[in-house]
């Protein structure tokens, strides 16, 4: 146990953790609306995020773009990027054995890893502060930065519009048709592409989102970061049940504060900080299999 | 004592060709062994493990269906073993300098077998641990749950200082020099392999790979059937590992990157998920391939100062293979077939008659 950890300390915790808990949660929906339809782990959507990183990197520090610009080509590109990913490398494997769609998922994050350490270099690139998100502000005895506040705000709106998206209009509709039984929504008439590709519109806008926030709470760029944090944001999905949006937020928030919480409590466990995580998808496996709010899947002939 | 007899003559009768073989191979190796250099040897010898190692990947991935990416994970688990247990007594205090070794492990020293042994066993314990929660649930969720342990365990390995040296690594473990122990136990592991396939249990895994539910139905106990394999796949993996901890004399966490087993994946992808030849055969080819392809790193790989040679072509040019084989060539090299002596004689006949008949072809025209 620390000593002397005060209120304020403990209090800047929570906000530590509520930020970076709701970071997990935008990328967690990534992967959870794509697990909801295709039943596919898409491992190549961490490396999305790295390379929204990226576009938002070069738009700032090397194209010295306005800041409004880059974040809208950082968008426009990504969600190029996750829709090209599923129409050539699982597309053509719509009726493949699942682990053949699964390798190519694997196959696309290992190549977007090594494309990024060859044309970027594996080095870390430092990326240019925002001084109105990143220097502190008080409230009282509690110093925050202005972009722990706004993470969490950005968040849950996004993730109302989601839900509104979700649940009242005709392309939610037929993602939701899609998930629940693949074969009736095709025989009904639902263009399964199309759903297919919006959903991996709205999973990689929001990886863009995310990154571009991860970027400027912690400002540095490397071709690997997008493998431990996509592990993390997997984990969070299950935790919350996956294929369930409001699931995928809970997931993330839990897990970002299980993080933050075991580093101030157990310093000397600092090390072990991304093993929480597994160990969170150990316990959940054991006795929640299905998350949270995840129902009871069945498995039929 | 004639039934023995009679059957030792039949045996001999079928499996000639294969006996044959099997010398020609141990032939090659004694002289590859007296006459290569030290860098070809190294080489050779990295593809007998790679062999190895990938046989136990393609055991769960390929031939039992289920999904595991924990392969470097698990080489870690049996290189420690090796190396914590085989690096001579008097050298470990000048290294674990910073912070000594663990009394409880400081005194124990093993012979090399014995230490590759217990590599695999404790690789294979590790693979029950993990194996428990995930393979009785949906098979997708152990891909992130071996990844993850592969993550875990370099991360472990690193904050253990006394046990593991942390991120110094060992060094200075006693290295094997000659081909045989790594050709030695590839080709054992190799026939274990093929007797496992060919008995009931290796029929139960595949009956696993074609339909669960089905399997079920015929009386297949799912989870136990998917733990064996886990688990024998976990305990090739850690051999394999101890071997590679021999063969470089050095461990330390970062060599056990999960990036390493994407090397692996794409070993049993390019042979075929369920051939054992296949994956001998993309070992020797990925791995000789990647040493071949070192020019691609290089700025002046043509003499000229192309600005598209620099570090990380390799592996980019290695992951678009992969790709391209998953896409494209689903079934790899081999596809779930082995090379058996009756397929390539089935081969060499398709080639043929594909030959005669443009022959023919070719004379009817002359002909006329």
């Amino acid at each position: 146990m620390v000593v002397g950890m005060t209120l304020e300390t403990f209090l800047q915790q929570l906000i530590n953790g509520l930020s970076i808990g709701s970071l997990y949660a935008l990328i967690a929906i990534g992967y959870t609306m794509v697990y909801g339809i295709l039943r596919l782990i898409n491992f190549a959507h961490g490396d999305i995020f790295m390379m929204a990183a990226y576009f938002t990197y070069f738009g700032i520090a090397v194209f010295f773009l306005p800041w409004y610009v880059t974040f809208f080509i950082t968008i426009v590109l990504t969600i190029l990027l996750g829709v090209g990913i599923e129409r050539f490398a699982y597309r053509p494997l719509r009726d493949a054995p699942k682990t053949s769609l699964l390798i190519s998922a694997i196959g696309v994050s290992f190549l977007l890893e090594n494309l990024a350490t060859y044309l970027f270099s594996g080095k870390p690139q430092a990326f240019p502060n925002f001084p109105l998100m990143t220097n502190p502000i008080n409230f009282g005895s509690l110093t925050v930065q202005p972009v722990s506040i706004l993470i969490p705000i950005v968040t849950f709106f996004i993730m109302i519009g989601l839900l509104f998206l979700i649940n009242h209009t005709k392309v939610g509709m037929a993602m939701r048709a899609v998930s629940v039984d693949y074969d009736t929504a095709k025989l009904m008439g639902i263009k399964i592409n199309g759903v297919i590709s919006s959903t991996f519109a709205i999973g990689s806008g929001l990886a863009a989102v995310g990154a571009i926030l991860w970027c400027m709470k912690y400002p540095s760029v490397l071709p690997l970061m997008g493998v431990v944090i996509g592990l993390k944001c997997f984990i969070a999905a299950v935790i919350g049940g996956i294929g369930n949006v409001k699931g995928a937020v809970l997931g993330g928030l839990i897990l970002g504060f299980s993080e933050v919480l075991m580093v101030a409590f157990f310093p000397a466990l600092t090390g072990y900080r991304d093993a929480v995580a597994f160990i969170i998808l150990i316990i959940i496996l054991l006795f929640l299999p299905n998350g949270l709010l995840g129902k009871k899947q069945v498995e039929k002939v | 004592m004639e039934n023995i007899q009679h059957r030792f003559g039949a045996y001999i009768k079928i499996h000639w060709k294969t006996i044959v073989f099997l010398g020609v191979v141990l032939i090659t190796i004694g002289l590859l062994d007296q006459f290569v250099d030290s860098y070809i040897r190294r080489l050779l010898n990295l593809c007998a493990i790679y062999t190895i190692i990938s046989l136990g990947m393609n055991l769960v991935n390929g031939f039992t269906g289920q999904f595991s990416l924990g392969q470097a994970g698990f080489m870690a688990v049996g290189a420690y073993t090796v190396a914590i247990f085989t690096v001579p007594i008097e050298a470990r205090a000048t290294i674990f300098y910073l912070a000594p070794m663990t009394p409880l492990l400081a005194n124990i020293q093993l012979p090399f077998i014995v230490a590759l042994l217990l590599g695999g066993l404790v690789s294979a314990g590790f693979a029950f641990l993990i194996g428990g929660p995930c393979l009785r649930l949906r098979g997708d969720y152990l891909a992130i749950a071996t990844l993850g342990f592969s993550e875990i365990i370099r991360i472990v390995f690193t904050n253990t200082q006394t046990i593991t040296n942390g991120a110094l690594g060992i060094k200075s473990i006693p290295t094997i020099t000659s081909l045989w122990w790594t050709y030695g136990i590839a080709i054992i592991i190799i026939v274990l392999m093929i007797l496992l396939i060919n008995s009931s249990y290796g029929r139960a895994f595949k009956s696993i790979r074609e339909d669960e539910i089905a399997a079920e139905a015929m009386g297949v106990g799912l989870f136990k059937t998917k733990m064996t394999s886990f688990m024998i796949g976990a305990f090739f993996t850690g051999i394999g590992g101890g071997l590679f901890a021999a063969l470089l004399g050095t461990v330390d966490p970062k060599q056990f990157y999960f990036t390493l087993t994407y090397n692996f994946l794409l070993i049993i992808v390019l042979g075929g998920l369920g051939s054992i030849s296949g994956t001998v055969i993309a070992s020797f080819v990925v791995t000789l391939g990647q040493e071949w392809l070192r020019f691609l790193d290089e700025p002046m790989a043509f003499g000229l100062d192309l600005p598209i040679f620099r570090p990380g072509l390799r592996m980019v040019v290695f992951s678009a293979l992969l790709m391209v084989v998953v896409l494209f060539y689903r079934k790899g090299l081999m596809g779930t077939n082995e090379l058996t002596w009756d397929f390539i004689g089935k081969k060499i006949k398709v080639i043929k008659s594909k030959f005669n008949r443009k022959k023919s072809a070719s004379q009817g025209g002359d002909n006329k």
